[in-house]
């Protein structure tokens, strides 16, 4: 059984739409993440799932049981705010054994749960600490074991890196991981940025205006993205546009593109095609994936270049060009071309 | 249900003792004055059904006799007066404390707040010390060769009493404003090439109008319905509408008047109130 | 320029403050004579009867007064800050804002007018009514300190992040544990400073407290305010230095209450 399963979920403030009949599920053990542009939907889902928002439409089942009219408060979710939401004026303790102590526990196993909670995350020491005197990425890591400490099946997290510097980031993600393998929770993620999606999810959901775009595995949505919209969210895409000849060779301004698996003459498609599968060729470009164009601009990203080539119809494409290989000047010609199987049709 | 548990016992309270005695002055000001205790007759009398007993003499008193339009007036101007006082010694101390160092600020704010809780009359004894006859100023005066000048019941000791009763309201929105203030405005300006003092003219002081403008209001309401200070420091002569009013009542007996001189003052005071509280939201 | 600027204010503020406390230690009665150090004017306040009697109602008053004032400030504040719009709360926070601009006179003169005619209906009613003096004096007070408390209260939960109220309902908290572990305890400061400020509010009133009360309440700024009319000051000055004191005091202690927070022993 899942052990989260949202059914036609709607929520519309005033005028907007916020979520527009959602379905998703959430395995036991799985990390999901929710990603989405500012005003896709993805922190409304959290927030009808915790139970501060009531849904206009649609059903939240956790492990079977509906949680229709369940107050927040009776609710067996965790949640963990961008904010951190910690409790200025209590300690890092009294913050942690909040939750234990709304269920009426025994002090002494109060005490022991809080004490091993923070050893988890190698905050023993700073028990008696306010809040306003631990660094970011110690608060971080309070409100996660506050979230945790009462053991849910089930944690939302809201954006649970954003607010941490970009070098603690990454660290703090793996651990972020590592200690959910270790406890075996589902958690759901809230989260704007990619590649923090493809590094830690087990599946990413793509939103996109309170809707699914594409929900599967990193790999999959990254190699095999189904919209427009998840094409370019996720790595930035070229998407070609055109209709498909009699010869069974797709028209899209400049470029002709034989696809993998065929396509049936007179079809209107789209294609994705990621910059880091286009190759510079030596000579003409060939008659069929393949373009000549004209370099643009040159963008040093570190690990190679990222290259705007102008097509002749005034289009550009965005190639991704490899390291340790001096880069061609802007203005001169390029000829390009990719494999077939690079290209990826969309659905919409 | 809860809400209005909570509701209640505030919005009948304020009903009660801010919404209810309003209405009674917009009554008692239409009643006639009479012997007997209270000292007017309701306008409203019962005679097998309601009977309007009421009279607009009050009101045609005010409008009247030129001694009240005077009053009206003068209380208008020493409180413009005030109140530009009060803005132009504030400013300078507001960019003072604003512009100390950080440690500095929050004491500074205190030194300036402090005086309230020395108690609004013995601040105002202190002037009277100061000021009246064989006092401090005329000591100073005499060591120089001047006076003995009168200087305790002038418009001098008024003004002087007044801005230093008010100062600290002015002080305190100018400072807050003045602290929250985006630093990299000003310093794009001078980027741009703008001396220290076209920086100050051409932003600082632009961007503080809303804050300057809450300042003056924040002087000015209170000022103009003054009965204390006038009272304690200003000239006999200096009738202003807060001191005219206490004089019908407690001198006079005269209620329905009294009320109407309320009521005219709230009529003028509306103005202000409404613009220093959409001034208030903005902020 | 900007220092002298605030020298100069401060100068302004303070001289006649330090002057006033200066000759409240001096002998003589003359203001510019130096009569010797001496705490006769202490002693002559301590002394006064009339006064410690208006003292000692005044500080009655101004409790009770800032108390009434905080219980219905604080539920005033959190209507205008949490129950969203309603009917009505426009009227609320017009009324609610209403004792804050209302001149003193205005603010006087409409309370003693209610009570006059709440006396005249009881005593039509019941044959006898209670006279006006502290009660009255109580009532207006607790109304003016109510509009200090909300406005206060209000900011406060306005500028609360409302995850934190969030996080604990998360953690199983019901609604009136969240208020009583999180809530209250996060506003305790605001309705701590508008008790106090209800309270020297009251404690400094001369003008509202005059209209409404009656022969049997005269409040120490009443006192005061008949002493400054006749030009007595050498008991006023030991009064105001008093007050100097203990507000100093206060201050003192409470800076070194929030530097000791600040600095994390507890």
């Amino acid at each position: 059984m899942a052990l989260l399963a949202v059914e036609g979920l709607s929520k519309r403030f005033g005028a907007a739409l916020a979520l527009d009949g959602l379905d998703l599920e959430l395995r036991p053990g799985e990390f999901l993440a929710l990603l989405g542009g500012s005003g896709s939907g993805k922190s409304t889902l959290l927030r009808l799932v915790a139970g501060f928002e009531t849904p206009d439409a649609g059903r939240i089942l956790l492990e079977g049981r509906d949680l229709a009219g369940l107050p927040p408060h009776a609710r067996p979710v965790g949640m963990m705010f961008q904010s951190y939401a910690l409790f200025p004026h209590l300690s890092v303790f009294d913050n942690v054994a909040y939750g234990l102590r709304r269920e009426r526990m025994a002090a002494a196993e109060i005490g022991q749960r809080v004490r091993e909670a923070l050893a988890m995350v190698g905050l023993e020491a700073m028990a008696g600490r306010k809040p306003h005197q631990l660094s970011g990425g110690q608060r971080q890591r309070v409100a996660l074991v506050r979230s945790l400490v009462k053991r849910p099946r089930l944690l939302l997290l809201d954006e649970p890196l954003a607010a941490l510097d970009a070098g603690l980031r990454e660290r703090t993600g793996l651990e972020l991981r590592a200690l959910q393998r270790r406890i075996g929770a589902g958690f759901v993620m809230v989260t704007h940025d990619q590649a923090e999606a493809l590094a830690l999810a087990d599946r990413i959901a793509v939103l996109e205006a309170g809707r699914l775009a594409q929900c599967g595995p990193p790999a999959e949505l990254y190699e095999r993205p189904a919209t427009r919209f998840v094409a370019r969210f996720l790595g930035a895409a070229n998407v070609l546009e055109g209709k498909v000849g009699a010869d069974g060779v797709m028209v899209a301004g400049p470029c002709r593109l034989a696809l993998p698996h065929g396509a049936a003459p007179g079809e209107t498609l789209a294609v994705a095609l990621r910059p880091e599968r286009i190759r510079l060729l030596e000579g003409a470009p060939p008659g069929a994936n393949g373009v000549a164009g004209v370099l643009r601009d040159l963008a040093y990203r570190g690990d190679g270049w990222m290259a705007l080539v102008a097509l002749p119809d005034g289009t550009e494409l965005r190639v991704a060009l490899p390291a340790g290989v001096a880069p061609p000047e802007p203005g001169s010609h390029l000829a390009l071309g990719w494999p077939a199987e690079a290209l990826v049709a969309l659905r919409a | 249900m809860r809400r209005l548990l909570i509701l209640l016992p505030p919005l009948a309270w304020l009903l009660l003792l801010v919404a209810a005695p309003l209405l009674i002055i917009g009554l008692i000001a239409f009643a006639e004055a009479g012997p007997g205790v209270p000292p007017f007759i309701p306008p409203f009398g019962w005679a097998g059904g309601p009977v309007w007993r009421g009279s607009t003499e009050s009101i045609g008193t005010l409008l009247g006799e030129t001694y009240y339009l005077e009053a009206f007036l003068r209380s208008l101007l020493t409180a413009f007066v005030t109140a530009a006082l009060c803005l132009l010694l504030a400013y300078p101390m507001a960019l003072g404390i604003a512009g100390a160092r950080p440690s500095w600020r929050l004491p500074l704010l205190l030194l300036v707040l402090l005086p309230f809780w020395a108690g609004f009359l013995p601040r105002l004894g202190a002037w009277i010390g100061l000021l009246r006859d064989g006092g401090w100023a005329n000591g100073v005066l005499g060591l120089a060769g001047i006076g003995p000048l009168r200087l305790l019941y002038s418009n001098l000791a008024l003004y002087l009493g007044m801005v230093h009763a008010y100062l600290p309201f002015a002080v305190l929105p100018l400072a807050t404003a003045l602290l929250r203030r985006d630093r990299s405005l000003e310093e794009a300006a001078a980027d741009l090439g703008a001396t220290p003092f076209t920086v100050f003219r051409s932003v600082t002081l632009p961007l503080s109008l809303p804050a300057a403008a809450s300042a003056f209001l924040l002087v000015f309401i209170p000022a103009a319905g003054e009965f204390v200070i006038p009272e304690l420091l200003g000239p006999p002569e200096a009738q202003l509408v807060g001191r005219v009013l206490w004089g019908e009542f407690f001198q006079n007996r005269d209620w329905p008047l009294a009320a109407a001189l309320a009521l005219a003052m709230l009529v003028l005071l509306l103005p202000p109130i409404l613009l220093f509280q959409r001034l208030g939201r903005r902020g | 320029m900007r220092r002298i600027g605030l020298a100069l204010g401060l100068g302004f503020l303070w001289a006649p403050i330090l002057l006033m406390v200066l000759y409240a230690f001096s002998a003589d009665r003359i203001p510019f004579q130096w009569g010797g150090f001496s705490l006769r004017w202490f002693a002559a306040l301590a002394a006064n009867e009339r006064m410690r009697e208006a003292a000692l109602l005044s500080l009655r008053i101004a409790a009770g007064a800032a108390t009434l004032a905080t219980l219905l400030g604080g539920l005033a504040g959190w209507a205008l800050a949490r129950f969203g719009p309603f009917r009505g709360r426009t009227l609320l926070g017009a009324l609610a804002s209403a004792p804050l601009v209302l001149p003193e006179v205005v603010t006087g003169l409409s309370l003693l007018l209610l009570f006059v005619l709440a006396q005249g209906a009881v005593e039509a009613w019941l044959g006898w009514a209670p006279g006006r003096g502290a009660a009255t004096i109580l009532l207006a007070h607790a109304t003016i300190g109510l509009a200090y408390v909300a406005v206060v209260v209000q900011a406060r939960l306005a500028a609360l992040d409302p995850s934190l109220e969030e996080a604990a309902a998360d953690l199983g908290a019901e609604p009136f544990t969240i208020f009583r572990t999180v809530t209250l305890p996060l506003i305790a400061p605001s309705l701590a400073a508008g008790w106090l400020l209800a309270f020297t509010l009251s404690l400094d009133d001369v003008v509202v407290a005059s209209f409404v009360s009656g022969p049997a309440g005269t409040t120490l700024p009443m006192l005061v305010f008949s002493a400054l009319k006749v030009g007595l000051t050498p008991e006023v000055n030991a009064l105001a230095a008093l007050f100097l004191a203990l507000a100093a005091l206060f201050v003192g202690a409470a800076g070194l209450f929030l530097a000791r927070r600040a600095n994390g022993a507890g």
